[in-house]
């Protein structure tokens, strides 16, 4: 079963908790400037938005890419920057629609999610369930939940 | 390195800095005050709550030590770029800003950022310098026109609150500090293994208690409002009454309810500060119908607050029960920097000089009786602009009472106002506002948390026995964690044994809990020979006269009053000091100063 994650902005509090835990399992350090998630803060609307490459099923990067560094993992249905075939020419991060491939200048490569191979880490670290990893064809499970608790299926009183 | 292998850091390794290299004489706006900017070991890592900073200097309100925590993004910001501590020295000729990314460090002209807000800041800094991930302090005009509980305020509306740290920075022409780091941090990270072992272990327990994983989320701090009104221990009008009638309406439960206005609730949603699991914090949108905002658009989005001390001091304090007054005055405080405890009880003390007759509207420019919404609101702005009576209400209670003649009616202790709970209902708050050493404060030994909530251990609040030791006790563990980088409301969940695996996993040092805790009562010897190098005494640790003579009025702590005067003596002793509040030689050796 492939899983996807999902996010509810709603229930984020901005903590970052996703942000270090991503640049610690990817990088080994404390660094949300090299997170693949970030979390955007409206704040006259008072919402924070976590956000990151959601793994198009055609994905633009993927496709834009000239040397085939952007490969599908088999096993998780991430698409997946492989650093050592990466010539760092950027047009990935031009093709994508969401800019969610971005740049290293530190290491001349780009990045992206790879859902960790299966246990991805913001996920994990989320205190309040913003980000969780569900089934991918049922991402939309909880909100159908919630709309169909509002639905009035109780049988009226005829007037 | 050997100072942070014994003062940890933050508060305890900037407090060790200061006192060595500051005259305990110095006047707190001169240029030989230093200001110390301060990090924890654990900020600015996966700790929960891990996003704390200080700063340390000697306080524009107090004269005495002060140490003011926030948190927000921006601590986390500095330790990423790679630095632990700022120290300012002397003063700059003219207005500056320190700019910080990464390594990069210097201090440009400020000329176009002098005289604005708090908000306007923020944002010029992050539009001039293309980076909407800059992280921002900065001082608004109160710190700018000498308002004596001026804060430094970071990420719009957390801030280092009290004691006037925002007045010290004004006075050195610095108003604001950019910071953008790259680098990260968790590289000297003694153990990874451990730390992310022990801190994903005290993130459950913060999850799984009542108050920081259900209590704090859903209502912030503002949970306390009729808890402690319930008690008989929340001051009103100026601590002339113990119970506020209109409580319920300024309360975290109101900000929950839908308005009858717009059909909207006042409360927007929770927020957390970096790296925080608890998400106290609130976010409110203030009705754009009320008098306050009718025509004013810019205060119609959402904001920070309100929090139960601002929600008190604005509200209670002064007998305004008005919710949307209450937090537009919040957001002017947030907006040009200056505390709102502070600024509300010196409200609460002008409208007694008023309802005495001592104050008229010709000096204050407004009828100013409790309860008044409008003389509030007017007030605020008054304080923020540095115009008319907020020049008066800008130099604190302690001084215009006393230019006032009535010096007894200033609620506090050396200077500072006091937060929102009354000693005659709580005793313990007496002796821990009496004996803070930045002045009344109710962060420095929370012993709420005993005599209330029963944390760790249920006291009666209504007697003075045992609460000298408990709050020793309070004192030194919040030092502790005040030096640790994180927030002292995980000590709802937390405590000493919760933070130690964390410290040890982190820090080169064998932070035990016997080196821990002597770290809490080093810190807090070492501010209280400052202050009394400072000219402090005795006869500064104790309480206005009313909160000894005039009893409360109604609930239950009817007929008290605070047992300061027994529970000084006892407290002195328990903390090895002379009945002249002096440290001991014993002491002293005991806790190698």
């Amino acid at each position: 079963m492939q899983k996807s994650l999902h996010i509810d902005p709603n229930k984020c509090t901005g903590c970052l908790q996703c942000e270090m835990a991503c640049s610690y399992e990817n990088h080994g350090v404390f660094n949300i400037s090299k997170s693949r998630i970030k979390v955007f803060n409206f704040e006259h609307a008072g919402r924070k938005v976590p956000y990151t490459c959601t793994q198009c099923a055609e994905a633009w990067c993927m496709t834009a890419c000239p040397v085939d560094a952007i490969r599908i993992d088999a096993k998780t249905g991430a698409k997946v920057v492989h650093e050592d075939v990466c010539v760092g020419c950027k047009v990935c991060t031009i093709a994508c629609p969401f800019g969610t491939v971005n740049y290293v200048a530190d290491s001349g490569k780009v990045q992206k999610c790879d859902l960790c191979g299966g246990e991805p880490a913001c996920a994990d670290a989320c205190p309040t369930g913003a980000i969780t990893y569900v089934e991918a064809d049922w991402t939309g499970l909880d909100k159908m939940r919630a709309w169909a608790g509002k639905t009035d299926t109780q049988p009226r009183a005829s007037a | 390195m050997e100072w942070a292998q014994e003062y940890l850091g933050q508060r305890g390794l900037a407090t060790k800095y200061f006192i060595e290299e500051v005259d305990p004489k110095v006047d707190p706006l001169s240029p030989d005050n230093k200001l110390i900017m301060t990090t924890g070991p654990l900020t600015g890592t996966v700790a929960s709550t891990g996003g704390r900073y200080s700063v340390v200097t000697k306080g524009a309100l107090t004269g005495a030590i002060a140490c003011s925590n926030s948190g927000g993004y921006f601590g986390a910001e500095l330790k990423f770029a790679g630095w632990d501590m700022i120290i300012f020295e002397g003063k700059a000729d003219k207005p500056v800003y320190l700019s910080i990314e990464d390594d990069k460090v210097e201090l440009r002209d400020a000329a176009h950022l002098w005289g604005k807000t708090v908000f306007q800041t923020e944002e010029i800094i992050k539009k001039s310098h293309q980076d909407p991930q800059t992280r921002v302090c900065s001082i608004g005009r109160a710190g700018e026109n000498g308002v004596l509980f001026a804060c430094i305020v970071n990420d719009l509306h957390r801030a280092a609150g009290r004691s006037g740290v925002g007045t010290v920075m004004g006075a050195k022409n610095l108003k604001a500090v950019a910071v953008r780091g790259t680098k990260g941090s968790g590289g000297t990270i003694k153990d990874p293994k451990a730390f992310m072992a022990a801190t994903k272990a005290a993130k459950k327990v913060l999850a799984d208690n009542a108050v920081t994983g259900q209590g704090l989320p859903k209502y912030g701090t503002q949970v306390l409002m009729n808890v402690i009104n319930e008690m008989g221990a929340m001051p009103t009008r100026n601590h002339r009454d113990v119970q506020f009638e209109d409580a319920r309406k300024i309360s975290g439960e109101a900000m929950h309810e839908k308005r009858p206005t717009d059909g909207k609730t006042h409360l927007v949603t929770n927020a957390a500060c970096f790296g925080c699991t608890i998400a106290c914090g609130r976010i409110s949108r203030i009705d754009e119908t009320h008098f306050s905002v009718v025509n004013k658009p810019e205060y119609w989005g959402a904001s920070g607050g309100l929090e139960y001390e601002a929600a008190w001091s604005l509200g209670s304090a002064n007998g305004i029960g008005d919710l949307e007054a209450i937090q537009y005055a919040n957001v002017l405080c947030n907006e040009d920097g200056f505390d709102p405890i502070s600024f509300g009880a010196t409200v609460a003390a002008a409208m007694e000089l008023y309802d005495l007759g001592i104050l008229t509207k010709a000096d204050i420019g407004i009828d100013a009786p409790f309860g008044s919404a409008q003389a509030l609101i007017t007030l605020a702005e008054m304080t923020a602009k540095g115009e008319g009576f907020g020049k008066i209400i800008g130099m604190g209670s302690a001084r215009m009472c006393e230019k006032y003649g009535r010096p007894e009616l200033s609620m506090g202790v050396k200077k500072q106002e006091f937060p929102a709970y009354d000693s005659r209902g709580i005793q313990g708050m007496g002796l821990t506002y009496a004996t803070s050493n930045r002045g009344a404060c109710h962060l420095r030994s929370y012993t709420v948390a005993s005599e209330v909530l029963g944390i760790p251990v249920k006291t009666d609040p209504l007697v003075t026995e045992g609460k000298a030791d408990l709050v020793k006790a309070f004192q030194d563990a919040t030092s502790v964690f005040d030096s640790a980088g994180v927030c002292v409301f995980t000590t709802f969940a937390w405590t000493l044994a919760d933070l130690q695996p964390q410290l040890d996993a982190a820090c080169e040092g064998n932070w035990t809990m016997e080196k821990l805790a002597l770290l809490g009562e080093r810190v807090w010897n070492m501010e209280r020979i400052f202050n009394n190098a400072a000219g402090f005494t005795a006869k500064d640790d104790d309480l206005p006269p009313r909160l000894k003579t005039e009893a409360a009025k109604t609930g239950p702590a009817k007929g008290l009053v605070s047992g300061i005067d027994k529970m000084r003596p006892e407290y002195y002793k328990v903390r090895g000091w002379t009945p002249e509040g002096v440290p001991t030689k014993e002491t002293l050796d005991r806790l190698g100063l």
